[in-house]
């Protein structure tokens, strides 16, 4: 049975030769954090896996038929004190090990901003954390850093020992956003906002990647992320504004068509109210901020004359939709204008991209046709 | 299995290791038991539709809310029907125990006729809503609405199938034991419908006028 | 009148030409094999003119042994479809690195390792779970049947009707492309429209409907059927595990039914349960699906747990130890199995404090488990154990499972999953437990109860054969993805970019091979056993020496399990039956009361397949008629009041008379 230990230990052995296990010695300080976390909770456990592999090994061997000097006690089945001892034992570890999650659970939170940048290093209070606005898009990311008014796809940069507070969303589907270097990761979810807080220690390249299954491009939805050094930093954001185009709602809505494997771009300006039109699903013209649709809901709704207050989807990244059988066409709950809306109006004013009809090559999509069998009579609407 | 246990007075020397004098158990003896196991699982599904109407309920997409939908009144009728039927399917069960076969048969067919009334109020009260334009696909609302309330309504139109079935088998066979046992788990799942409906209407139609 | 598009549609569905994959050469060549093997399988049926036998004695059987058997054959067989998807990915991932695709395009990848997952947990664990428990515990409770025999046979057939759709769809159409769980939006109609996932929810929904009725029917069989004389904490402790585990199937069922019927009506209807838009909340089916999942999880384990201990116990010739703690974690983790589902998506941002509920009611479990390896520790202390197969999987099971286990509560630590979390480390994780915890106990039980169910061992070389194998090819398979996991690798990548990651893939996909070795060894060894059973027979029918009743039957027990049911004393009934002089009856028979057979259940199986394939097609006319004929057949069956028969006294007689002379044979040689 010795051959078990050594495979068993094998994990162990690996971690300890410290190959190139990102998890295991990451260049943030959450990230570190959480490394210790696996590393007190392993140990914990150690304390009662090893006697009883070790018992089982032992036991096993001096109880067999052919070992006929071993006691032999057929009818011995119960103990009062083993069976404390039984429960007891691990009820301990779980205590031990239960304070130590409840503390670190907390502690680490993603959503809490940041207390220290390093062990002993408390974050200064003059220092404000870099906003990053993460969108994940089939399947590429998005990052928006709403103070430099710059973005970048798959391509993301922060300055060392400085706060990151993330913002996170997803146009479609669910993703996981994820550098192992840098932190834990946190899923993104459409018209979900979850947030992450974290800091990169060492600078360097270092790799992320979505850590949630989303369709056929998952695994060409990686990017890079870069740990610089003050002056790296701004003379990154320097490039991307000097290199880098404009990202407006009308470039959004091509971006987020599905792409594979897509390189990384940058953008000088970004629309400011971007990230939040893509949190509350209404970039597209006319359509209902989610914002504003729960606000209106939580007033009780808009009763019978909010029926017929939608219309067909019309936009390309739909076409890859198909509607249900039984059910009416893709469609949308059109916005309410307001005055922000018609400050807006701006954009009302940029043509749409012409329509794509081509059926979407790689996702394995065809075009659907759904037949309308109980399709919804709708009125248009003037609103 | 109870019969057997009379024998088991085992004294020390003289085991008694199995039964030699063994009936034949009575078939079914553990239906209603099973029944009421796969009842208990039913109430899970409507459980979960409960709670995806809870957490969905709210979510009117700028559509029409409960208050602008519900017709109490038509409910509370609605309601009365299904009352109705269960006190009309327990008097069946008092006429079967008589074994009184043209009065069981008798009030299952008013149970059904109380059924096949809520049944059609129910369709009712969909059709108009629908005509309205509240279908199920406006709002998450309005699809919990109609998959909780529809999938009730679906457990008591299997149940009129059901009672229709068994009518005929009492009218060909009587009210021999196995018919006698069907009625019983029929009436078992007609008042469970019967407490799901009370929570349908309390939480779905009452609350939802409150809101 | 083929011209006609509007027809054909009418007709056909979305179901066209185009939707066999006549272009897939891998899919064609599979497809000519398996239809030559089935050509092949027919022919030899026919042939031998065993239709007629295998009608009567087996498809339309309501014997809780034969239905038993048939659930294990349909597990094994679709374990060999779930290893030759396993096998695809272990090969994908150790070659696409450094630019190479691979061979498989996103569009095959991504249905495999979904295909493998479903069918591992729905089509593979599951029937070989309660193919066990269908087979032992009307057995270990002295029971003739089940409480609803033709439930039993129904439920079968519902199960295998499923696997049938999901084997459908490696030929006509597609798999769903979402994962296992198929989160949506992802497995929403707007990004899955085509019928892959209407295959995953129709099998899943047939399937889970025989499941339910499955565990309705042995959980009112262990309450209301058990032997004069056993009281609860006389019970088996398998069959206190397959308890527990009917109750977790009951209660948890109904769930999975519930989630899959709304986003049935998402796919079909357009209602808004799961969507973005319209108030629908995608995050709602992540917690439905995982409050039916992580249950599952416990049903898949407790019966192994059990089959463990009855082994344990049995192969050291000892007492279980602590029966009543036993007993009583069984009943702890059947209850804790319910508040632990959200630590599957700690990295949802539920806040600090649900997380820390969840991991920390997560590793309470922990702690009945960790008794349960301490409670079988401590029946090998002062034991004669015995190296038999079952006994060397238990160990190979102790030492692996408790890897498992801790690795598990690791990723129950919520920041500790936070890097973890969808890792090739979780990946580890639950096939270590799975694999060996739930399949080791599943190998340990097929070991045990082989010679009870036919009558002859397997053969031992074979076994260990198959034994190193797989316990070997286990390590190799999976320890690299623990370290890749630690490496930050995460599960369902099609391709690789550090080139430093190959060398791990390379030796998991070694592993694998191994595994398929195990295999291959294990189906050999059924083979030579069966050309070898003369040597291999069990006359006493107790091979092992066992401890509960139904080891005092004979091997193969016969139709009626025990000519007289038997009353209970001990725990242990049947070493007490065997230390107290017990002398087995051979006068006195009576008849015997027994369920009959009825096709009643194939029937309604194969219209379901039928109903499942319309929708799954839009065939609306077909579905139409297979909806309404499943209700005429079922309708048609309650008009069916003669479901019974005796077996004569003289035919009672002449069994037990071979018997007799079985027995008195074994004792001569």
């Amino acid at each position: 049975m010795n051959r078990f230990f050594a495979i068993a230990l094998l994990p162990l052995l690996a971690l300890l030769s410290g190959c190139n296990a990102v998890v295991m010695s990451p260049s943030g300080d959450v990230a570190v954090q959480q490394r210790d976390l696996i590393i007190i909770s392993t140990v914990l456990m150690l304390i009662i896996i090893i006697p009883v592999m070790v018992l089982t090994v032992f036991f096993a061997w001096k109880y067999r038929q052919a070992n006929t000097d071993a006691p032999y006690d057929p009818e011995w089945d119960h103990s009062t004190q083993l069976e404390l001892i039984i429960w007891a034992a691990p009820l301990l570890i779980i205590i031990c090990l239960g304070a130590v999650t409840w503390m670190a659970t907390h502690l680490l939170d993603p959503y809490r901003p940041l207390g220290r940048i390093a062990p002993g290093k408390a974050v200064s209070e003059t220092v404000k954390p870099l906003q990053v606005e993460v969108v994940a898009l089939d399947w590429k990311w998005l990052f928006i850093y709403p103070e430099y008014g710059v973005a970048s796809v798959n391509e993301m940069a922060a300055p060392v020992d400085r706060p990151i507070a993330f913002r996170l969303t997803s146009s479609a589907v669910m993703n996981s956003f994820y550098i192992p270097a840098l932190a834990g990761q946190i899923y993104t979810m459409p018209g979900m906002q979850t947030k992450l807080s974290a800091v990169i220690n060492n600078p360097g390249a270092y790799q992320g990647f979505s850590a949630n299954y989303s369709g056929a491009g998952f695994s060409g939805m990686r990017f890079t992320f870069h740990g610089l050094a003050d002056d790296g930093f701004e003379k990154w954001i320097a490039d991307v504004k000097l290199k880098g185009t404009t990202l407006d709602r009308v470039t959004y809505l091509q971006l987020e068509q599905p792409s594979e494997n897509v390189p990384v771009q940058h953008y000088a300006n970004t629309d400011p109210e971007l990230f939040s039109a893509i949190l509350n699903r209404c970039v597209e013209r006319g359509k209902m901020c989610m914002s504003e649709m729960d606000e209106i809901d939580a007033k009780g709704g808009l009763g019978m004359a909010g029926i017929y207050n939608i219309r067909s989807l019309e936009y390309d990244k739909y076409t890859r939709r198909g509607g249900a059988i039984f059910g009416p066409d893709p469609a949308f709950v059109v916005g309410i204008c307001t005055t922000q809306e018609a400050l807006q109006t701006s954009m009302n004013t940029v043509p749409l991209p012409p329509l794509n009809t081509s059926p979407f090559v790689g996702a394995g999509l065809p075009r659907p046709s759904p037949a309308q069998l109980f399709g919804l009579h709708r009125l248009p609407s003037n609103s | 299995m109870s019969k057997g246990t009379a024998t088991v007075s085992a004294t020390a020397d003289a085991p008694v290791f199995y039964l030699k004098d063994e009936h034949d158990h009575a078939e079914g003896g553990s239906t209603m038991f099973g029944f009421w196991i796969y009842l208990m699982s039913d109430c899970l599904i409507f459980a979960v539709l409960f709670a995806t109407y809870g957490v969905l309920g709210g979510n009117y997409a700028a559509g029409p809310a409960p208050k602008d939908l519900f017709d109490l009144p038509l409910v509370a009728i609605n309601t009365s029907m299904l009352l109705f039927s269960s006190i009309t399917y327990g008097f069946a069960m008092l006429a079967m125990a008589k074994g009184k076969v043209g009065a069981t048969q008798g009030w299952l067919a008013l149970t059904g006729l109380f059924g096949a009334a809520f049944i059609c109020i129910e369709l009712y009260e969909f059709a108009h809503m629908i005509h309205e334009g509240a279908t199920p696909q406006r709002s998450a609302f309005l699809s919990s609405f109609f998959t909780l309330v529809g999938t009730h309504g679906l457990h008591v139109t299997i149940g009129l199938i059901w009672l229709v079935t068994l009518m005929v088998q009492v009218a060909r066979y009587g009210l021999i034991q196995a018919n006698m046992r069907r009625l019983m788990c029929l009436s078992m799942f007609w008042h469970f419908l019967d407490v799901i409906w009370i929570g349908v209407f309390t939480f779905v139609y009452l609350m939802g006028m409150l809101r | 009148m083929f011209d006609n598009p509007e027809l054909i549609k009418l007709v056909f569905g979305r179901l066209t030409l185009e939707s066999f994959p006549l272009h897939e050469p891998i899919l064609v060549a599979t497809f000519i094999v398996v239809a030559l093997g089935g050509i092949a399988l027919v022919g030899a049926l026919t042939y031998f003119r065993l239709w007629g036998y295998l009608w009567r004695e087996w498809f339309t059987t309501v014997d809780h042994k034969r239905i038993g058997i048939m659930y294990m054959v349909l597990g094994i067989v679709m374990l060999l479809r779930g290893f030759a998807d396993a096998i695809m990915i272990r090969l994908q991932q150790a070659m696409a690195f450094n630019g190479s695709e691979g061979y498989l395009n996103a569009h095959h990848f991504d249905q495999v390792f979904t295909a493998h997952g479903v069918i591992m947990i729905f089509f593979v664990a599951m029937p070989l779970v309660t193919g066990l428990m269908n087979f032992v515990v009307p057995l270990q409770i002295g029971a003739r049947d089940v409480s609803f025999p033709f439930l039993n046979n129904f439920s079968f057939w519902m199960t295998a009707a499923g696997a049938v759709l999901v084997m459908m769809s490696l030929f006509v159409g597609e798999f769903a492309k979402t994962g296992w769980l198929a989160y949506p939006p992802l497995s929403g109609i707007g990004y899955s429209p085509d019928a892959g996932m209407d295959y995953y929810i129709w099998a899943l929904q047939i399937a889970g409907i025989g499941t339910l009725l499955s565990g309705v029917n042995l959980l009112a069989t262990i309450v209301k059927m058990r032997a004069p004389g056993m009281t609860m904490m006389k019970l088996p402790i398998f069959t206190w595990t397959a308890l527990c585990t009917n109750v977790l199937i009951v209660a948890a069922f109904p769930v999975l039914t519930a989630v899959l019927a709304l986003l049935t009506l998402d796919r079909y209807v357009g209602t808004n349960f799961f969507t973005n838009d319209f108030g629908g909340n995608p995050m709602m089916y992540v917690n439905l699906i995982w409050i039916w999942g992580h249950p599952e999880v416990y049903i898949l384990i407790l019966p192994a747990f059990g089959i463990f201990s009855e082994v344990t116990s049995t192969f050291a010739s000892k007492r279980l130890f602590g029966y009543t703690s036993m007993v009583y974690a069984t009943i702890v983790i059947t209850i804790l199995a319910y508040l632990v589902w959200l630590h599957h998506f700690f990295t949802m941002g539920s806040g600090a404090s649900v997380n820390s509920f969840f991991g920390i009611t997560t590793m309470i479990i922990s702690i009945p488990t960790g008794a349960k390896i301490f409670n079988w520790l401590f029946t090998m202390y002062r034991g004669r154990i015995r190296f038999e197969l079952p006994m060397m999987w238990t160990i190979a099971f102790m030492l692996t499972f408790i890897i498992g286990g801790m690795t598990g509560v690791l990723l129950a630590v919520p920041p500790a999953d936070f890097v973890l979390h969808n890792s090739l480390f979780l990946v580890a994780h639950f096939h270590n437990v799975i694999i060996g915890g739930v399949l080791f106990g599943l190998f340990a039980g097929i070991y045990y109860w082989f010679p009870k169910a036919f009558g002859f061992r397997l053969d031992p070389f074979w076994g260990k054969m198959s034994f190193w194998f797989w316990v070997v090819g286990f390590y190799f398979a999976f320890m690299p993805l623990y370290i890749l996991g630690l490496m930050g690798v995460t599960r369902r990548l099609r391709t690789f970019e550090d080139p430093s990651l190959q060398i791990w893939f390379v030796i998991a996909g070694f592993g694998a091979f191994l595994v398929a070795l195990g295999i291959l060894s294990f189906l050999i060894q059924i083979f030579v056993s069966i050309r070898n059973r003369e040597a291999l027979r069990d006359l006493t029918g107790d091979p092992w020496d066992g401890r509960t009743l139904e080891w005092s039957t004979a091997s193969p027990p016969p139709a009626y399990n025990f000519a007289f049911t038997p009353v209970i004393h001990d725990l242990d009934s049947w070493y007490d039956m065997k230390k107290r002089g017990y002398k087995r009856p051979e006068s006195g028979f009576r008849a015997i009361h027994m369920p009959s057979n009825t096709g009643t259940g194939v029937i309604l199986a194969v219209i379901s397949i039928i109903f499942g394939f319309a929708m799954i097609w839009y065939i609306w006319w077909l579905a139409a008629i297979a909806a309404v004929a499943l209700l005429a057949v079922s309708i048609g069956h309650t008009f069916n009041y003669k479901r019974d028969f005796h077996i004569s006294a003289d035919d009672v007689v002449l069994t037990e008379n071979a018997r007799t002379d079985l027995l008195a044979a074994g004792v001569k040689s």
